[in-house]
């Protein structure tokens, strides 16, 4: 008798994250393309989208009158001083909920409170306590990074591997050895994934933060350009504000690959 | 420096986890603590390091550590607890900042101990970069570099392939030939208890009491994989384990 003989299929590809680097990129090229094309050819109308060439010619006239950078440096500055403050205040108070179960009881409750609140909506009360100045911004981004901070710092010092204190413990680690050594750095992974987080809700809250008194910033020349529904500008802004995003990312990506090389 | 337990006792709540135990661990010599998983071993241990208090009985340290010993109870874990972002002299150096050792007099001890577990030429690779023996191994060194009076070893090589043990049971034995160390080894490996074991402590299941201590009087770097008289001593462990290990093993978890 003759058994038949066959290969055994291969069933076990897919569900395994490979890099493709020049994917993300051709999708986005492709569908500027696109948009270019609709808005030449009046499929898509000039009231829903601005031609994305338009839009790379007002950035370029923004560039060369040198608005570019009166708009950008307040904004930039804005937002370093705020999401500075913002997420160190954000880290130690994550790291003393996760050391101490008092502040964690006591603190728990009030971040689960203050989370949801649109930051947005405080901006007012901003300006009353920290003046319609630099202050009031300030406040606005370093608050709005601070919640997303803390629960990502203190939920990461909670992963930490307890075997290792236990480790660190048995061979008369002093408490704050403990705390350097090994929990600050245990921790950091999740750390820099909540700085991911917190960063992005700063730069969407720079937008908010100059509504109020601010003549120049990347912020107010979006705002403006929308109440003039000029979407050229609106849509110059919007692109600086996305490379912003891609930039902070991009530096968060470099510095957890310095940080966390003992990963991989 | 020995250790004495007397009387020692727990529970968790309403469950009672040993009870009454009185062990001697003399200076010099290996005792391996042996029973039915559950019984209590890891307890027991981390009692006799000074990491959880005893209910009842005392845990007693008998006479000084040496002068030069840096952290006199000493713990090898099962799973390494190496710290990944340190490389391999890093973590054993570790242990050494928090004493006061740093410098040449730091690089020099650990120049040593990695030469003495063969790490030499790993002192830069990261825990990743190891196979389980390796990182064990790291951790071996971490403990001796401290010079403890005692220590103490939870299934220490439970989590490696048996080839990996056999040749870590045959670093530890040297080890032990150059210099006589104190330790407690835990173990729920009869196989391991009866090569290192200068004493073996066998308790029943749960709440663990001490059922039998056998002396081994064959010196450690007498003793090889598969020696018959070895074998006998094994299976008079397995005698007494084995009715005690089929009752802990049919027993409902949490219950
Ligand atoms: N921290 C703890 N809290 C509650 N129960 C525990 C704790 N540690 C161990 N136990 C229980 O005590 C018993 C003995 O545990 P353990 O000492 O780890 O046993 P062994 O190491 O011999 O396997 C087990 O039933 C375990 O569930
Ligand atoms: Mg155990």
């Amino acid at each position: 008798m003759d058994n038949p003989v066959k290969k055994v299929v291969f069933r076990g590809g897919g569900f395994a994250p490979v890099t493709r680097r020049w994917v993300g990129f051709i999708v986005f090229l492709v569908l500027l393309l696109a948009v270019e094309w609709g808005t030449r050819t009046g499929v898509i109308s000039p009231l829903t989208l601005p031609k994305p060439s338009d839009v790379l010619q007002t950035f370029a006239e923004l560039y060369s009158s040198g608005l570019l950078f009166q708009h950008l440096l307040p904004s930039l500055s804005r937002l370093a001083v705020g999401a500075a403050l913002g997420a160190s205040l954000g880290i130690g108070v994550g790291l003393l909920m996760g050391l101490f179960s008092f502040i964690r009881a006591g603190l728990v409750p009030l971040v689960a409170a203050i989370f949801p609140i649109p930051k947005i909506a405080l901006l007012p009360l901003f300006v009353i306590w920290f003046g319609i100045d630099e202050g009031s911004k300030y406040a606005l981004i370093a608050f709005g990074t601070f919640t997303p901070t803390v629960v990502a710092t203190y939920a990461a010092v909670d992963n930490v591997d307890r075997t290792l204190i236990r480790m660190g413990q048995s061979f008369g680690l002093s408490w704050l050895s403990i705390v350097r050594k090994i929990v600050l750095p245990g921790a950091m992974p999740g750390i820099l994934a909540g700085l991911r987080i917190s960063l992005a809700i700063a730069i969407i809250l720079l937008v908010a933060a100059e509504m109020l008194g601010a003549e120049y910033g990347i912020g107010a020349y979006i705002l403006e350009a929308g109440s003039l529904y000029d979407l050229e500008r609106l849509f110059a802004g919007v692109v600086i504000l996305s490379v912003l995003g891609v930039l902070v990312s991009a530096v968060i990506g470099a510095i957890e690959k310095r940080v966390l090389n003992w990963r991989s | 420096m020995e250790l004495r337990l007397r009387g020692v006792g727990h529970s968790y709540g309403a469950r009672a986890v040993l009870r009454g135990i009185d062990i001697d661990i003399p200076a010099g010599q290996i005792v391996c603590i042996v029973g039915p998983s559950g019984c209590g071993k890891s307890t027991l241990l981390r009692m006799m390091g000074g990491l959880e208090e005893p209910d009842l009985g005392e845990v007693l340290q008998v006479g000084q550590a040496p002068e030069d010993c840096l952290n006199p109870l000493t713990y090898i874990f099962q799973d390494f607890a190496l710290l990944p972002w340190r490389t391999v002299a890093g973590n054993v150096s570790l242990v050494l900042e928090d004493h006061g050792v740093k410098g040449a007099d730091a690089r020099a001890m650990i120049e040593d101990v990695l030469k003495r577990t063969r790490l030499s030429d790993f002192a830069d690779a990261l825990p990743r970069q190891l196979s389980g023996g390796m990182k064990q191994r790291v951790a071996i060194a971490r403990a001796l570099v401290v010079n403890p009076a005692v220590m103490l070893m939870d299934e220490p090589l439970s989590a490696l392939d048996s080839q990996t043990r056999e040749l870590l049971m045959d670093d530890l034995i040297s080890l032990w030939t150059r210099t006589p160390f104190t330790a407690v080894y835990v173990t729920h490996n009869l196989a391991e208890a009866v090569r290192l074991g200068h004493r073996i402590v066998v308790l029943s299941r749960r709440p663990g009491e001490v059922r039998e201590v056998v002396t081994l009087e064959k010196p450690l770097e007498a003793r090889a994989y598969g020696d018959a008289d070895l074998e006998v001593q094994q299976k008079h462990l397995w005698e007494l384990m084995r009715a005690e290990a089929a009752a802990a093993d049919a027993e409902l978890i949490g219950g």
